[in-house]
């Protein structure tokens, strides 16, 4: 009972293959974290998914929907919600329209997904209620009317997960959430993260180097190196398997075990 | 609130600003009457061409952050199509409709065709494709003489309501008589204030706020679900409309359309600097910058003559103050304000009154 899977997902720039042929599922209500080496083509893995970048080969499902041939805001109107790993928001606008807008692109209304022309933006109250609602998840709301450029980093990262709960996806998909965040910050985004599977039919992917973060919250995690998948399976023996002690961890044990407060 | 709502909730949030504002428009709703000379009215006419025709160019630029100097060839089309049509047929309403209609028809189908096939590539060729399809339309619009009257241009007569000679009252009102002329100025007058009111409540819609959304970060607007060129491709097609309407109004007040009046990149480069010195991404900012750029063209030589002859003691500053060199000194303004107002006249204003 698979919700996403990946078929054959492969990509190729000239003669290197960043992604080779990784097949895999993730059922609802489960958190896969996405492990491997830097350049092991983690992110790239994301890009196939959310469609930032188109395969050379294999398929995308979800729901038993073909989301290959889909650009990346079909892909993210069919239920696919990706948070980046640079922050990556509309720095110039205050916090509520930032996940205004998310709100908007996500749900059918009068407003038409943002084509309406004719109508008052501030009129559409349903919008701003429900980015009030979310805001309040994320204990933002005292920073509604502030405007992006001006957050704090950590604030900027919990707005990046404001916007992907607006989205009101499916799947989620995390590339390093915890990025740059000082060590009293990351547990409350790992709250979110929480937060999003909870109802057990969404599905969290999560792309995280911390070790201690990834054995925390995920139950599941799967090993991407060279573009490959070389381990599959629960955390503990993912973690303890050779293969992951060569391949990943050995590769530079300093850094890769290094997460907070480890 | 009415207001409010009129204003699109968008409302000017700095006293200093809603001063500005109301006196522009009592100034221009005015003219007729403060300023009945010939002149003095054009300048006011002109001021609320460019009203329009700058403002639809910040919808562009400001809101969507497209780069485009195809502007002034909707501009163009606009008085081209009044032009041919009330100079080939006879000067009646029905003409005069005719030649609105298939210039708006016409710049609607440019400007999809440039949407669609270029709004794809990035904002720098799409800058360059713009300025060639530009140039080649202009070159165009000389060279067509049998239908645009090539570099001479054309002279055409409007209905007779709109003639000056047609008097309204016998009598004059206020010193002012009401003739077709003072007609077509208040035609004019309204047009402008419906089409700022218009692009205010386009820029305040859920629409106009993807196009923000876009202008800030186009790779996050199309990850969160909003097709891009879709939007982008609506924001210039109401832009090159409202441009087209500009056109339409400054043919209906000089009767008289060129490839110089209202295609030369000249004019372009006009409507990018009223842009920047009146603040992007703010209808308020083209509407201050449009009236304070043609009140210092019209009337920067005029004060310069006065600064000349009252140095006429120092040479140097006398000629450095002569009305010749007023697009010097219109060049040194410029400069001076993208240096000290680099949010535009209304970013700083709002700026300003946040916190005081």
């Amino acid at each position: 009972m698979a919700l996403l899977s990946t078929t054959g997902l492969t990509i190729r720039f000239g003669g290197h293959v960043a992604v080779n042929a990784v097949t895999c599922q993730f059922a609802p209500g489960t958190l896969t974290a996405i492990v491997g080496p830097n350049g092991a083509g983690k992110t790239t893995y994301f890009n196939l998914i959310s469609g930032q970048l188109q395969a050379s080969s294999g398929s995308v499902t979800l729901d038993d929907v073909d989301l290959s041939n889909l650009s990346a805001s079909a892909r993210t109107r069919a239920g696919l919600g990706r948070a980046f790993q640079l922050t990556n928001l509309f720095p110039n606008l205050t916090v509520l329209e930032n996940v205004r807008l998310a709100v908007q692109a996500s749900r059918d209304g009068t407003h038409r997904r943002g084509l309406n022309l004719w109508s008052i933006w501030s009129d559409h109250r349903e919008l701003t209620d429900r980015a009030r609602e979310i805001l309040n998840d994320v204990a933002m709301q005292d920073r509604a009317d502030s405007v992006v450029a001006n957050l704090p980093h950590g604030d900027q990262r919990k707005l990046e997960v404001a916007m992907l709960m607006a989205l009101e996806a499916s799947v989620y998909m995390f590339d390093e959430p915890t990025a740059g965040m000082s060590a009293d910050e990351v547990p409350k985004v790992l709250d979110l993260i929480r937060k999003l599977r909870k109802d057990k039919r969404n599905t969290v992917l999560l792309v995280e180097h911390k070790m201690d973060v990834v054995r925390e919250l995920a139950d599941r995690i799967i090993v991407l190196h060279n573009g490959s998948l070389v381990a599959d399976g629960d955390p503990a023996t993912v973690i303890a398997s050779p293969i992951v002690q060569e391949a990943y961890l050995g590769m530079a044990p300093g850094v890769q075990t290094n997460g907070v407060g480890a | 609130m009415t207001l409010n709502r009129l204003l699109s909730n968008d409302l000017p949030r700095s006293k200093l600003l809603t001063a500005v504002l109301l006196t522009l428009f009592l100034l221009l709703a005015l003219a007729p009457f403060i300023a009945p000379g010939v002149n003095a009215l054009s300048v006011a006419a002109k001021a609320l061409i460019f009203i329009v025709l700058v403002a639809s160019f910040d919808l562009l630029l400001g809101y969507t952050g497209i780069v485009s100097f195809a502007h002034t060839m909707f501009f163009g089309i606009g008085a081209y199509g009044v032009a041919i049509a009330c100079s080939r047929w006879d000067a009646t309403w029905l003409s005069l409709g005719l030649g609105i209609v298939t210039a708006l028809i016409l710049s609607l189908l440019l400007a999809l065709a440039i949407g669609l096939f270029s709004l794809r590539v990035r904002a720098i060729f799409f800058a360059m494709i713009t300025l060639a399809i530009a140039s080649a339309f202009q070159t165009l619009a000389s060279q067509l003489s049998e239908i645009t009257g090539g570099e001479d241009g054309l002279n055409f007569r409007l209905p007779d309501m709109l003639a000056s000679g047609y008097m309204y009252l016998e009598q004059p009102i206020f010193g002012v008589s009401i003739s077709g002329r003072f007609l077509t100025y208040y035609i004019l007058f309204f047009a402008a204030l419906a089409m700022v009111l218009a692009l205010l409540r386009i820029v305040n819609s859920p629409f106009g706020r993807v196009l923000q959304a876009i202008r800030e970060n186009e790779f996050r607007a199309e990850a969160i679900g909003y097709r891009v060129v879709v939007y982008r491709t609506i924001s210039s097609v109401l832009s090159a409309l409202f441009a087209t309407m500009a056109g339409v109004m400054l043919a209906l007040w000089l009767r008289y359309n060129g490839p110089d009046t209202s295609l030369s990149f000249e004019i372009m480069l006009d409507v990018l600097l009223i842009v920047v010195i009146g603040g992007m991404g703010t209808i308020y900012g083209s509407v201050i910058g449009a009236v304070l750029f043609v009140i210092a063209q019209s009337y920067l030589q005029d004060l310069l003559k006065l600064g000349s002859d009252a140095a006429s003691g120092l040479p140097w500053l006398a000629a450095l103050l002569s009305p010749d060199r007023w697009l010097l000194w219109l060049g040194v303004l410029f400069v001076l304000s993208v240096y000290y107002f680099p949010t535009g006249i209304v970013g700083r204003l709002r700026n300003r009154a946040a916190k005081l």
